[in-house]
């Protein structure tokens, strides 16, 4: 089993006086695609935002790579090798497609060439000079993981990336996502789209009020199913 | 003798190039007031002081030091940049979470106690930069007589601008300004020191107030003051510009300059009103300024 590269124990966090992140605790192999699942407000968002440095307030331990995460000043998180996809996306509305790609620095070698992202992503070819907001949702949200595959960062915080998307980008974006993994990205995702989920994870872990309540494999989901369903609130 | 509107034509252009002097440190003022209240959000009331400051430097270089105009030119906005980190890093950084208020209130203050100190130091009376020795003499244009170091400072400050501009709108870097401006959280994830380039943007709009001061000591009195006469215009310029448009800055203050000017030929108790009736025209028509775009 491959070792592991993010490690997360008891976790808590904070937005300003409002405590939402209550002791989480999972870890991440290389290699992996998992994904934080559970009801609106129930922390993974917050979670992902505790990692990369967005929510400055937290408690308990995060590392990456064994390199503590809540020790490292925020613009220095990408230089551990994590980038964040946003749920919002990010995308600037004052910056071209071209100028979105090339904004966020190579911090790390192995970052993708333009080519290469293009080849992933081919939406985005010959889109350099639009300005980012005017991309369809789909576009920015390729977007907005094309200038994370730019930078060298191989651990990716995938937030909702299917968020409001019709099905036939969902699938591309499904697809961009099981070419990455093979690539040897590890990624955690947090995703409300459960077929989308289960067609790129090889684990999840269930959230409920800043917790981790369960973990499945991939697996092991079908037949867990009614217990997932009850978590979900489906 | 031609005439224009029953106005000689040496009168008006006369007052058209005064006009386009003015303008050409209305629009470098308003540019750094812009670029620092665009990325910090900050309305830097010290910004006539560091303009003041400019001036005195550039006086004090070639006074204590003997160091001519274009030395001062290279030298003078590097002081009043790093003197302008300084303030950044010890003070103003501080208040980035809290009110607008709180720094506006704290570059008030840092302005009444740059000119202050001035004073003390200086008295009110104006020191007088003589023009450097490559700059002096006219060119005859025929219609009007142009003092050759005016045209430089047209000029001069019309390319200042317009790299300035280039910077903000077509380089990685001014895309990493512009970015940070509208997310600075996004932008420090991707793991750019966004509190350095706060400092480096304060910085750098302060130098190009230092710069404009440089420019101006050989036009008006190096005085104290001088910065406070003008801040006021200057504001009144980045509100009809638009508050953090660069362009709309740099054309504003050129166009109120040149406006400022022509009142001054046909109605010349008005000319020092004419900004300011802008300014409420456009309150009351255009709220976010010509350039703005709005939030």
């Amino acid at each position: 089993m491959a070792e592991i590269r993010l490690k997360v124990e008891a976790l808590e966090g904070w937005y300003g006086e409002s405590h939402v992140l209550h002791g989480a605790t999972f870890n991440v192999r290389r290699g992996e695609v998992v994904t934080l699942l559970g009801r609106n407000g129930a922390g993974k968002t917050s979670t992902m935002r505790a990692l990369a440095g967005v929510m400055r307030k937290r408690r308990g331990s995060a590392t990456l790579d064994g390199r503590d995460l809540l020790a490292t000043p925020p613009h220095r998180v990408a230089h551990a090798g994590l980038g964040h996809v946003p749920e919002e996306r990010g995308i600037f509305s004052t910056l071209t497609v071209r100028e979105n790609l090339l904004l966020p620095p190579v911090v790390r070698p192995g970052g993708w060439s333009v080519e290469a992202i293009h080849g992933l992503f081919p939406n985005l070819k010959g889109r350099d000079s639009t300005i980012g907001t005017r991309l369809s949702g789909g576009e920015q949200q390729m977007l907005a993981m094309a200038r994370i595959l730019r930078t060298g960062c191989d651990f990716i915080l995938l937030d909702e990336p299917t968020e409001g998307l019709a099905p036939v980008i969902v699938e591309q974006i499904g697809k961009a996502l099981v070419q990455l993994k093979e690539k040897g990205f590890t990624v955690l995702l947090v995703e409300q789209n459960l077929g989308f989920a289960q067609s790129a994870a090889d684990r999840h872990y269930v959230m409920e009020q800043g917790r981790i309540v369960d973990e499945f494999t991939n697996e092991s989901l079908p037949a867990n199913m009614g217990k997932l369903n009850r978590y979900l609130g489906i | 003798m031609t005439e224009i509107f029953g106005v000689p034509l040496a009168v008006l252009s006369g007052q058209v190039m005064i006009g386009l002097i003015n303008g050409s440190f209305y629009a470098l003022l308003s540019l750094g007031l812009a670029i620092i209240f665009g990325l910090l959000n900050v309305i830097n009331f010290a910004h006539g002081a560091f303009y003041m400051l400019g001036a005195f430097v550039s006086w004090g270089l070639l006074t204590y030091g003997g160091l001519g105009y274009w030395a001062s030119l290279a030298l003078t906005p590097l002081i009043v940049g790093a003197l302008g980190a300084l303030f950044e890093r010890s003070m103003l950084r501080r208040l980035y979470g809290l009110d607008h208020l709180y720094s506006l209130l704290l570059t008030f203050g840092l302005a009444l106690a740059l000119e202050g100190l001035m004073r003390w130091i200086y008295g009110a009376g104006g020191k007088s930069y003589p023009v450097p020795a490559s700059l002096q003499g006219v060119y005859n244009l025929g219609f009007m007589v142009l003092p050759i170091y005016r045209a430089w400072v047209i000029a001069a400050s019309l390319v200042v601008c317009v790299a300035a501009w280039a910077v903000i709108e077509k380089t990685p870097l001014g895309a990493r300004l512009r970015a940070a401006t509208e997310n600075p959280r996004l932008v420090t994830a991707f793991g750019i020191n966004v509190p350095l380039m706060l400092t480096l943007t304060y910085a750098a709009g302060v130098a190009l107030a230092g710069l404009a001061g440089v420019m101006a000591a050989p036009i008006y009195q190096v005085s104290p003051n001088m910065g406070s006469s003008l801040i006021i215009i200057v504001f009144a310029v980045v509100v009809i510009g638009g508050m953090g448009s660069i362009m709309g800055s740099i054309v504003t203050g050129l166009a109120l300059g040149v406006l400022e000017g022509l009142t001054k030929v046909f109605f010349p108790t008005a000319s020092a009103l004419t900004v300011f009736i802008v300014m409420i025209l456009v309150l009351l028509l255009r709220p976010a300024g010509l350039f703005g775009k709005g939030k």
